[in-house]
């Protein structure tokens, strides 16, 4: 007998606002759905009121855990609007933090699979050795999370010879610790039998259903950013890309622990050779009318930013598809044919950032059916709405 | 007798629920998760984070509540037991953060439920929220 369940949009296995809605046919999943949009912020439209340097710290805040590829996709976009070349070092250091993050972002996911899987105490040693990467990128930044060290024309803070010495130090603390993972993740039964042969998505599927990042990696298709399209210095910096050929949850676990080797690499390399000169030049405040698509490998998979500028201080328009998105598709056929209990490991599996996907026009009207909301209608309410505002009331909206 | 035990195990063991209202960047809810990991170790305190509200005694808020979400972070709220405790816990929670003037979240959420303490911060860090957390339990004695 067939009967459905949901899963969300409050649920203990989902630590943000996500809604699924399977069909089961035992304890086997026939058919499953995802609603979204209870996470939908509106930042698009947000970054439409506001000025190009403002939608820094805007774009930052898409997402927590990728904050800084958000930024350096959205920069690295408007710097060619500018057409900008920004300083060597600033871009250098740009890449450290990219990868400092990809280290954090992978350490915490390794945590997030160990929990999943009931590996308990790989959560707590995961999560303990990510806060030496949180206090480098506070050494570097100031912060642990929004790092805020992006700006046109490169960086905002230097990084001297005592943070270098102080993060090489680190770092040979982290690689140890990494090659003990990988040895477990290769070699602990309970763990290997519990991942591998779950979530199975084949080569021909992974790239059919436009899956990103580690998720297709894992599927045996070498496709990075990083090396297809290079941005910033990556066509300087010798690295490799990580596959594996299992096409599971397993294997999506190698690939991000050989990942974090090679960012392991990839910091000793930018630390040893570090440019001298500035680290950041001067950016004009208006940009002349065009449109750009930024692409950027974020720990996920490809991030892109679609930025249309019309001359004035504030973009025309912002179009964010965050990697999370894209695997969607790509889940929905992992979960079919799967078991209930493997609902939760499959799903974090790929990594999902539920906040950073939420780009959604098209809104249900509950008297005239399912509807799509052209853009312009969509502007027009929000213009409507701000008309409505009484900007003498305290506290009720952001003076613009 | 008996109020006096249940007095005393709530303030030494406050069970606590952590709700992403939505509309954040899920940076907060990173945070909270470090401040009960190894390093800050929040459980010290008999803090335990639990998957449902009907166990719990706080509410961690984490974001600005999303038109979408609001009814069912009511719905949650009136789920936790009396007498129950709301946190705001970063800026989203307290004032909007970035997302003030969207169409789609409301400023802070105390505009729909109580709240007992605020926790300051873009993200706040973990240490901020062991504070909130200590001085919560203060008050309640």
């Amino acid at each position: 007998m067939e009967y459905k369940v949901s899963l969300g949009p409050q649920h203990p296995a989902l630590h943000e606002a996500i809604s699924l809605r399977m069909t089961l046919d035992g304890e086997v999943i026939r058919d499953a759905d995802l609603k979204l949009g209870y996470s939908h912020r509106g930042i698009e439209k947000l970054a439409e009121e506001r000025s190009y340097i403002q939608n820094i710290y805007l774009t930052e805040r898409i997402c927590g855990i990728c904050s800084h590829s958000h930024t350096t996709c959205f920069t690295q976009g408007v710097e060619q609007l500018m057409e900008l070349v920004p300083a060597r070092r600033g871009l250098y250091i740009r890449t450290l933090i990219a990868e400092l993050e990809r280290v954090h972002s992978h350490l915490l996911w390794l945590g997030v699979a160990g929990q999943e899987s009931g590996f308990e105490s790989f959560f707590m040693y995961t999560w303990r050795d990510r806060e030496v990467v949180l206090d480098i990128l506070e050494w570097i930044s100031g912060n642990r999370v929004h790092y805020a060290m992006n700006t046109f024309g490169g960086v905002r803070r230097d990084v001297d010879e005592l943070q270098k010495k102080k993060i090489l130090d680190s770092l040979g603390l982290l690689k140890k610790r990494t090659d003990y993972y990988l040895n477990l993740a290769a070699s602990e039964p309970t763990f290997v039998g519990r991942l591998a042969g779950v979530g199975k998505l084949s080569r021909q599927q992974a790239i059919d259903l436009c899956a990103v990042g580690p998720t297709l990696r894992a599927s045996g298709v070498p496709m990075d950013v990083r090396k297809d399209d290079p941005y910033a210095v990556y066509d300087e910096i010798p690295f490799e890309v990580s596959t594996a050929d299992s096409c599971d949850v397993l294997g999506r676990a190698v690939v991000r622990v050989k990942e974090l080797i090679q960012s392991y690499h990839i910091i000793e390399y930018i630390l040893n050779n570090l440019p001298a000169g500035p680290f950041k030049v001067k950016a004009p405040r208006k940009v002349k009318p065009n449109e750009v698509y930024s692409r950027y490998e974020a720990p996920r998979g490809e991030n892109v930013h679609y930025i249309r500028s019309n001359g004035s201080e504030k973009p025309e328009r912002l179009k964010v598809r965050a990697p999370t998105l894209a695997n969607y598709p790509a889940t929905i056929a992992m979960l079919k044919n799967g078991f209930i209990a493997d609902i939760p490991l499959i799903f974090a599996a790929i990594d999902p950032c539920i906040c950073c996907a939420e780009r959604l026009v098209q809104l249900d009207d509950v008297r005239g059916g399912g509807r799509v909301l052209r853009f312009s209608e969509l502007r027009a309410m929000a213009n409507e709405r701000a008309k409505k505002i009484d900007y003498t009331k305290k506290d009720i909206a952001w003076p613009f | 007798m008996i109020e006096r035990l249940v007095h005393w195990s709530r303030v030494k063991s406050p069970w606590v629920l952590h709700l992403n209202a939505g509309g954040g960047c899920n940076g907060c809810d990173i945070e909270i998760l470090a401040a009960l990991m190894p390093r800050f170790d929040l459980e010290r305190f008999g803090v335990q984070l639990k998957g449902t509200p009907r166990h719990a005694d706080v509410m961690i808020c984490t974001g600005a509540i999303t038109l979408q979400n609001r009814d069912r972070v009511l719905r949650v709220y009136e789920q936790v037991p009396e007498p129950k405790f709301g946190v705001a816990a970063g800026a989203c929670a307290r004032a909007g953060c970035v997302y003030r003037g969207s169409y789609h979240t409301l400023v802070g959420i105390d505009q729909l439920l109580p709240v007992n303490a605020y926790v300051p911060g873009c993200p706040f860090r973990p240490a901020a929220l062991i504070d909130a957390v200590v001085k919560l339990l203060n008050s309640v004695k």
